[in-house]
This record gives structure tokens, sequence and C-alpha cells, in this order.
């Protein structure tokens, strides 16, 4: 599969500050996977993505060293509108997405359309057809600004799939939903993923991470520590040291085994987890 | 006499739209409690009626003997603290000193009481190395942490956190988790909204279940998460570890990871 994002030495500094907030990253992203970044709070993962939108440096402004190189282009060389339309950038704040200016949330998911030009019966067929998918048909009518921050959230999610971008960066997105609009959420982005788009996810809830996302990368301090298929990184214990949260079914899987239970391997998700004990309980374990 | 009751509340916004309908609920001194349910489920509106914040449209709400009815907010809120849902809503000072010694200072308590209680508050949620910052410079999820200081720093009697999980990462619930069992050490009554169920089933004596503008059923989280029409209703899952040996029959109940650790170190 082609790469269609890498970052080539990179370092950035917020402005005022001594330390960066990325440091030395070296990584390249391919086309069609669905990529989890985790890791503590402040370390780095909102501006691994705003670099990768390229809201830094240009909006944040800040000292970049290095490249990030969106399909081949460095970032810093895209026109203002250019990257906006290949990438999709779902904030982590849904205050910080909304527009503020459109009344209805109909209006605010079309808003996009609007300004790239599209027509207006095409806007209407689109809007209809995500807001279905998001599960927000039923709020069409209401001000964005009304909404629970769940909801919120759905309406920033909606106004961003609508444009069809390549490259999703999805910054928590289900922060402040409940457990099954959560699923939900996970749910739209893997059809998202059917559809060949290269996805970038920040997410706490490590236990949907390792169900869904194919690829993982963990970053500490600013540093890239860990990058890669998310089966040996997510059952790596070391990790929780580094105050990162692992599956439930991997720390139940790695206590089994420290007490003497053996398992083929540590599962990471529930389906595994059933596959791999209920092997050994009915001593098939080789 | 519980410490917090709704007797057969109901609450309508002025609009008409009827956010709560009918509950009950009794909340024991020195009680530590959990609600949990959807987002519109009800339950940010529940806790702002036991603060004051919001009056029952029928019903009543009582602390202790007192009836909010005949109490203004600020009456009501000295006994109960309530950390609201997003940390914006609740700081609008320039610092986190100044964010967090707002509350007893308003309560007129004397100096000295004012500092202890402060110093306290910042210590037990880390916000000590951060006294001087201006909390919009702090992540979101350190501001959750400026809001539920200012509350502790109040010393009310009951506590309320709604969603304090949200966006926190290991130490933060780790923190959280500190937080609750030093309270409810201290004998405080507790009410805390979470939509994580893992969170829930290590940290909470009971659980209240809301759905659809109504309370479900309440219980230890033992029941709780192998309810399984009440799950249902609620639209909640089970915690991770009770789903697997739930498909893997190993027993009802089972909520904790040491204790599947046990069911299926016995069975293999």
């Amino acid at each position: 599969m082609g790469i269609v994002i890498e970052f080539k030495d990179v370092s950035y500094s917020y402005p005022l500050t001594k330390e960066p907030s990325i440091k030395n990253l070296n990584c390249k992203l391919e086309k069609g996977k669905f990529y989890g970044v985790i890791g503590k709070n402040g370390s780095g993962k909102t501006t691994l993505c705003t670099l990768i939108r390229g809201f830094a440096p240009s909006f944040y402004q800040g000292v970049l060293e290095g490249q990030v190189l969106i399909e081949g282009k460095p970032t810093v060389d895209h026109g203002p509108g250019e990257l906006s339309l290949k990438i999709g950038y779902v904030f982590q704040n849904p205050f910080n997405q909304i527009s503020g200016v459109k009344e209805t949330v109909f209006e605010e998911v079309a808003f996009g359309l609007e300004n790239f030009g599209v027509p207006v019966d095409e806007i209407e067929r689109r809007v209809i057809e995500v807001m279905e998918l998001t599960k927000i048909s039923h709020i069409a009518e209401k001000n964005p600004f009304e909404l629970s921050g769940g909801q919120q959230q759905r309406v920033a999610l909606a106004s961003i799939i609508v444009l069809k971008p390549d490259i999703l960066v999805i910054d928590e997105p289900t922060s402040q939903l409940d457990p099954e609009g959560t699923e939900s959420v996970f749910e739209i982005i893997d059809a998202l993923k059917r559809e060949k788009k290269t996805i970038i996810l920040v997410e706490h809830k490590i236990d949907l991470i390792a169900e869904y996302a194919d690829d993982v990368m963990v970053l500490d301090n600013g540093e890239m520590i860990r990058f890669g298929p998310k089966q040996a990184i997510l059952s790596d214990m070391s990790l929780l040291e580094h105050g990162i949260q692992l599956p439930q079914m991997a720390i139940l899987g790695n206590e089994l085994v420290k007490q003497g239970v053996k398992l083929d391997y540590i599962p990471i998700t529930e389906k595994q987890a059933k596959e791999v004990i209920g092997r050994t309980l009915r001593k098939e374990s080789v | 006499m519980a410490h917090v009751s709704l007797k057969d509340v109901t609450f309508a916004y002025p609009n008409g739209f009827v956010a709560i309908d009918h509950i009950n609920i009794e909340i024991e001194k020195g009680e530590n409690v959990a609600i949990v349910g959807q987002n519109g489920a009800g339950k940010t509106t529940t806790v702002k009626m036991c603060n004051g914040l919001l009056r029952p449209t029928k019903g009543d709400v009582k602390i202790g003997d007192m009836n909010t009815k005949d109490y203004t907010t600020a009456q009501v809120s000295r006994k109960v603290g309530y950390v609201f849902q997003n940390p914006d809503d609740q700081i609008f000072h320039s610092s986190v000193y100044d964010e967090v010694v707002f509350g007893p200072k308003m309560m007129k308590l004397a100096n000295e009481k004012v500092e202890k209680q402060v110093d306290y508050a910042l210590k037990i949620t880390g916000m000590d190395v951060f006294k001087n910052e201006n909390p919009y410079n702090l992540p979101l999820s350190t501001r959750k942490f400026i809001t539920i200081a200012a509350i502790i720093a109040m010393d009310t009697e009951v506590m309320i956190f709604d969603e304090p999980t949200a966006g926190q990462d290991l130490e933060g619930n780790r923190r959280l988790s500190a937080i609750l069992k030093e309270l409810h050490h201290q004998g405080k009554t507790v009410i805390t909204i979470s939509h994580d169920m893992e969170f829930v089933v290590s940290n909470f004596e009971r659980v209240i279940v809301m759905a659809n503008k109504k309370v479900v059923t309440s219980g230890p989280p033992k029941k709780i998460f192998w309810d399984f029409p009440a799950l249902e209703e609620a639209m909640l899952k089970q915690p991770y570890i009770s789903q697997l040996c739930n498909s893997l029959n190993l027993g009802e109940g089972i909520i904790h990871l040491e204790e599947a650790v046990k069911a299926i170190k016995d069975r293999s």
C-alpha cells in the first residue's frame, strides 16, 4: 500500500516553550489503515494530529524541524485550503469545531460542503445520509449549542465525514459519549476504513482500540516509543509503567500466564480471550 | 434518615420538556454511589437538583432534613458541592489557587480554615504543583481536577462529580480512585456520574442505573452488572471481564480481574 503520511525527523515546539512537544519523529503511515494513537495526557498526541493537518505550524506558529509529508508534499508547501480537502480533522473539544454561525444541526453539517461549492441537491443528499450514519437525524433542526456534549461530538464528526476526505484525523471523539454511543462511533470509523480511508484516532478507550485499529502508535513525553501492529504492543505489560492503559483482556492474559495457566497467546480483545482461554479450559492448548 | 433523598421527583424544563419522570432515590450518609446510564437519561438533571441548581417541578429533594424548595441555591451549595461535567462551565479565575480559594472564601470561613482546606484540596488532587498557573494553560483533563479541588476545598458534606473520568488517562483515573477513597474515609457522601464501567466496578459500593428519565434499579456492582434486563434497558454492557466470564460460563457475579483469574485457574 502507498504511503500517505510521512514524518521525517520531525520535532516541533509551541511558541514560548522550551521543550519540544514532538521529538525526532520518524514514521510512515499507509493508505487505508486505521492507526490508534495512545499515550498519557500531555504526551504529544494532539500535537501529532495538528502537525498532520498542518495547523502546527501554520496556525499555532512555533518551530517545526524536519518535514511532515502528505502524499509526498510537505504540509507547509500546501495552500491553506488544500489540506482541508485531503484531511478531515475532528477536534477534541466539539466547541472548537462547531462554526457558531449556523442555527441548526442540518446547516452545520452542510456548512463545509457549501464552502466547497457543492451543488445544493447533492449537499442535501449527503447531509441526510451522514446524519443517519451518525445518528443525529432526530436533532437536525436543533441549535448545535443547545445539544449535550455527546451530541455535539457526533455533530462535529458528521460535519467532517460529510466532506469525504481521504484522511481522517480524529482526536478523542468519544470522551463525552455513553458506552453505546462510543461503540457506534467506532462502528462508523470502521465503516470509513472499509471505504479505504486512512484513519488516525487518538483515544483513551484502549479496549476499543484493541478491537478496531490495525496499528498502534505510542507516544511518551513527545517521543514515539512503540509503533506497529497492535497485537504485540497492546500485550506489552511494560507500557503500564509509562502510564499507558492496556486492554483488560491483555492484563488478564498476562496474569493467568504469570500464575501458571497455559495460553497459546496473550489476547487483547474479548473475542480473542474467549477463544484462547476457552481452548485452555477444554485442554486443547498446544 | 437518608442524607440525600429524592421523593417522587419530576422535573420539566420551562419549555415543557420533561427530563425526569417520577424518580425516587435515597443515599445514606457516607455512601459512595455511582450513577450510570445513557446520554440524555437524566443523570445530570438529577444531580443538579441535589445541589439546588435546579428545583423539582413535582416532589421533594431533601439534604438531611433540608428541603431544597425552602432554601436558596447558595444555602444548598454549602452542603452539596457539584463539580460540573464541563470544567469550563465552572472555572472563572486566572490562577488555580484563586479558583480553589473562591468557594471557602465565599463561605466566610476563618482565614486559617480557608488556608487549611485549600492546601488539603490542592494536595489530594495533585493540583498543588499548578497553584500559580492559569487554568486555561492546562489541558482539559487537568482543568477537571482543578474543579474537583475547588469543591473539595469547600468541605461540603455531600460531593457530586459529573463525569470525572471523561478524557482521563491511566494516571488520572488512579488519582480519581485515590480521591474517592480518601473522601469515603472521611465520611463524605459522594455521588459520581460515569460512563466508564471498569471504573465504576472498582470504585463504588452502589450503582444507580438510569434510563429514559427514570431510575431502573440500584444495587452493588456485583448485582447490577449481571442484571441483563436492567443493562439492556439502560443500553449498557457488562464490564469486559464480566462479558468474558459470561461467554465462558465461568459463573455469575464476577466483576473483578482477580475473581476471573481464580475462576479460570480453578477450571483449568
